[in-house]
């Protein structure tokens, strides 16, 4: 296995861009990526998406944005893991370039989703869990997470301001992101004031319906060091599945995936959880984000609102998370939320997050979800000078 | 845009229905978090676009003090007409006494009809092929059950009769513009009952981006700021909108406050900017400057600069007000506006 390493990386704004096309999107992020890392050719391109095919009624996004960024013939896939597509793709772009069998690939996510109503929108997302025994049934995907949230209240008797001021932090690490769909604070009051989309989930603990695309050029740690001052090496790469409903599950107050896919992590990379120093977790609500803490081993079970509540979590804290704003305020461009995360990480490992770098950042952890868990891509980061 | 001859406004009426559903009663039944309006205007079971124009039509011939069989020309713009195939304008045109001698038809905009029937008649008199023309705005919007329109889908009408610029003149226009943009934001397709919206689309590139372009073009063309306005009204299909258009331009709220009627009588479509600027109109004072922008869905807004006459003084008291109407209320149900809505199909 060859190590491997991120060149360059491009973005769009992430919002409502109703003048945007799913292509515009995914062409901007990938010409961006590569004239970051400077090169002009690669060999294969994988594009995470989830919803194209209901949304823009467009599959085999490969070959039509491989076309589109003017590298035809090469390989080029869409990779789909529900709201895990991102980290996915990269897992893919990762195993290529570590296999030896691809030298410089792009790794990439796009999501167009406000060309569809919200109802639309909201059932293709359901295409995430089981639609014979669980979206039938009529559940959405918020519906699940209040599902998870109450009896986490519940069985740990947490108050809701313990987990809903998750929101609060991701609002004010949204404020400085250039790139963020939301970039307003917001206050506990205004949370719990705001209406429920599934009781007990407020509005404002919800990540919101977003476009936006992301690349990352992805190659060997050699190489990347010739192309650039900054690579950061990818030192895990790791994909767990759990049973995808949450009926099926033993638990439901952990992701099972996540805490198989964070050990094989941990065990690449041969650190431990007190080693990371910044965490992107996926806060699609602020339940999530609460379990993620305590599923990749920075809380005990039921704990993981401390870390909420006593600010551990903003970028000052024992352990800063989504330090660019998250799912939550950042955006949820859902196909290119997974590479989103690896761009927030990537710019605090090169010391390029403006206002809200943080003092140490030299190890990073990923978590990219698809569905309630069904899903989960971890990825550890680690800058080399 | 400018005629080639000027041209003004010498009767104007509106007419609201006295029907009102308030916006808590919805919310009752369909749990809504968020109230747009206080309450919306409906017609009772005995009304429609065609007799609430009539009713209009009537006030403004009252102020304009014209014979109905001098006007050349009826314009309605609507997308409620009572008949899919078969003119509105016609059967206003002979309430009112107009025809046989007139061109008459009907336009469809969405909620900018009327004001292409005010610039459609403001042409036709400012070439000279007519001596009066009657422009109306008349809607009896519908709003599905349970959609966010509900709330604010009101009904309403409003007239003017435009004529060569002369002392019996109210107020005139010194010029207009139009900005129209393939823009899908809200559509109701052939033989669908009630419309669709596309929710926040309907806002940034939709209504603002018309109404603001649409003034600022006017504005540009007639060597006009903002400070040159005494009073702005837009279309309103809530309160929001149309203060925070006035926002974005630099209008003061009391420039918008005598023409925003939306919040008592909802959003009353192709008449909504006629009504609002009846609304100014019943207050205004001679040589003041009105900005009026309307918008349509699919999209587009016709913006106009308007100046008052001394007229004004001595036709306003002629027919109903503005608010006269607003004030003449009386309250129903849910399940009296379901039926007079016609939400109940038998």
């Amino acid at each position: 296995m060859r190590r491997v390493a991120i060149a360059g990386i491009g973005y769009t704004k992430i919002g409502e861009l109703w003048e945007r096309s799913l292509r515009d999107l995914f062409v901007e992020a990938a010409l961006k990526a590569m004239d970051d890392a400077g090169v002009d050719k690669v060999e294969a391109l994988y594009v995470g998406n989830m919803m194209s095919g209901s949304l823009q009624e467009q599959e085999h996004l490969g070959a039509l944005l491989a076309s589109h960024i003017g590298r035809p013939g090469i390989m080029a896939t869409k990779v789909e893991a529900a709201c895990a597509s991102g980290g996915m793709s990269l897992h893919q772009a990762y195993l290529a370039v570590a296999s030896g069998l691809y030298d410089m690939v792009i790794a990439g996510g796009v999501e167009k989703m406000t060309d569809k109503l919200t109802p639309d929108v909201t059932l293709s997302l359901a295409m995430a869990d089981d639609r014979e025994y669980v979206v039938y049934s009529g559940a959405t995907f918020v519906g699940l997470n209040a599902l998870i949230y109450r009896y986490y209240m519940h069985k740990f008797d947490v108050k809701q301001e313990d987990i809903a001021s998750f929101a609060v932090y991701m609002h004010e690490n949204a404020c400085n992101t250039p790139y963020a769909q939301y970039r307003n604070p917001i206050k506990l009051e205004d949370i719990l004031r705001s209406p429920f989309i599934a009781d007990p989930i407020h509005l404002l603990e919800c990540a919101p319906i977003s476009d936006g695309a992301a690349a990352l050029v992805i190659t060997t740690l050699d190489r990347a060091k010739k192309l650039t001052d900054t690579p950061v090496e990818i030192i895990a790469s790791s994909a767990a599945t759990d049973y995808l409903s949450i009926h099926e599950r033993d638990d439901i107050l952990t992701l099972r995936a996540t805490v198989v896919a964070s050990k094989e992590a941990y065990g690449q990379a041969k650190l431990e959880p007190k080693d990371i120093d910044l965490l992107e977790v996926h806060d699609a609500f602020t339940i999530l984000g609460v379990l993620a803490l305590e599923d990749l081993g920075f809380a005990k079970k039921g704990e993981g609102y401390l870390l909420v509540r006593e600010g551990e979590i903003a970028r000052d804290g024992k352990i800063p998370v989504n330090t660019m704003g998250g799912l939550k305020a950042r955006g949820h461009p859902v196909g290119a939320t997974g590479i989103f995360q690896v761009i927030d990480a990537t710019l605090q490992l090169r010391g390029e997050a403006g206002k809200n770098q943080i003092s140490k950042a030299e190890t990073a952890l990923l978590q990219s979800t698809g569905g309630v868990g069904g899903t989960v891509v971890i990825h550890i980061l680690k800058r080399r000078d | 845009m400018r005629p080639s001859r000027e041209v003004g406004i010498i009767g104007y009426g509106v007419y609201i229905p006295m029907y009102r559903i308030k916006g808590e009663e919805i919310s009752r039944i369909w749990k809504s978090s968020t109230i747009p309006v206080k309450e919306k205007s409906i017609v009772g079971p005995d009304e429609d676009s065609v007799t609430m124009a009539i009713e209009a039509a009537k006030n403004a011939l009252k102020r304009a003090k014209i014979d109905p069989r001098d006007i050349g020309s009826i314009r309605i713009g609507t997308e409620s007409k009572p008949y899919a195939v078969k003119p509105s304008a016609t059967i206003i045109a002979e309430a009112l006494g107009i025809t046989p001698v007139s061109l008459a038809a009907d336009l469809e905009f969405a909620c900018k009809a009327g004001t292409e029937a005010f610039e459609a008649s403001i042409a036709l008199v400012g070439s000279n092929m007519v001596n009066y023309a009657l422009a109306i705005g008349v809607d009896t919007a519908q709003g599905r059950p349970r959609d966010a329109l509900e709330y604010t889908a009101g009904c309403g009408a409003a007239a003017y009769i435009l004529a060569p610029k002369s002392y019996e003149t109210i107020a005139y226009i010194e010029g207009s513009y139009s900005y129209v943009t393939d823009t899908p934001d809200f559509w109701r397709r052939e033989g669908q009952f009630y419309p669709m919206h596309t929710g926040r689309f309907t806002g940034r590139p939709a209504y603002f981006k018309h109404i603001v372009e649409a003034a600022k073009g006017l504005m540009e063309n007639l060597g006009l700021k903002i400070s040159d306005f005494d009073y702005v009204v837009f279309h309103q299909p809530n309160i929001k909108f149309p203060m925070t258009a006035a926002r974005i331009l630099g209008f003061k709220v009391d420039q918008l406050k005598p023409g925003l009627l939306c919040g008592e009588i909802g959003n009353t479509y192709a008449a909504s900017t006629l009504i609002g600027l009846a609304g100014i109109l019943d207050i205004a004072k001679p040589s003041n400057r009105i900005l009026a922008v309307s918008f349509g869905s699919g999209a587009g807004s016709d913006a106009f600069s308007i100046v008052v006459q001394d007229a004004i003084e001595s036709k306003r008291d002629l027919a109903p007000k503005v608010l006269d109407y607003v004030k003449r209320r009386k309250y129903v149900d849910y399940a009296l506006y379901a039926v007079y809505r016609n939400k109940i199909r038998t």
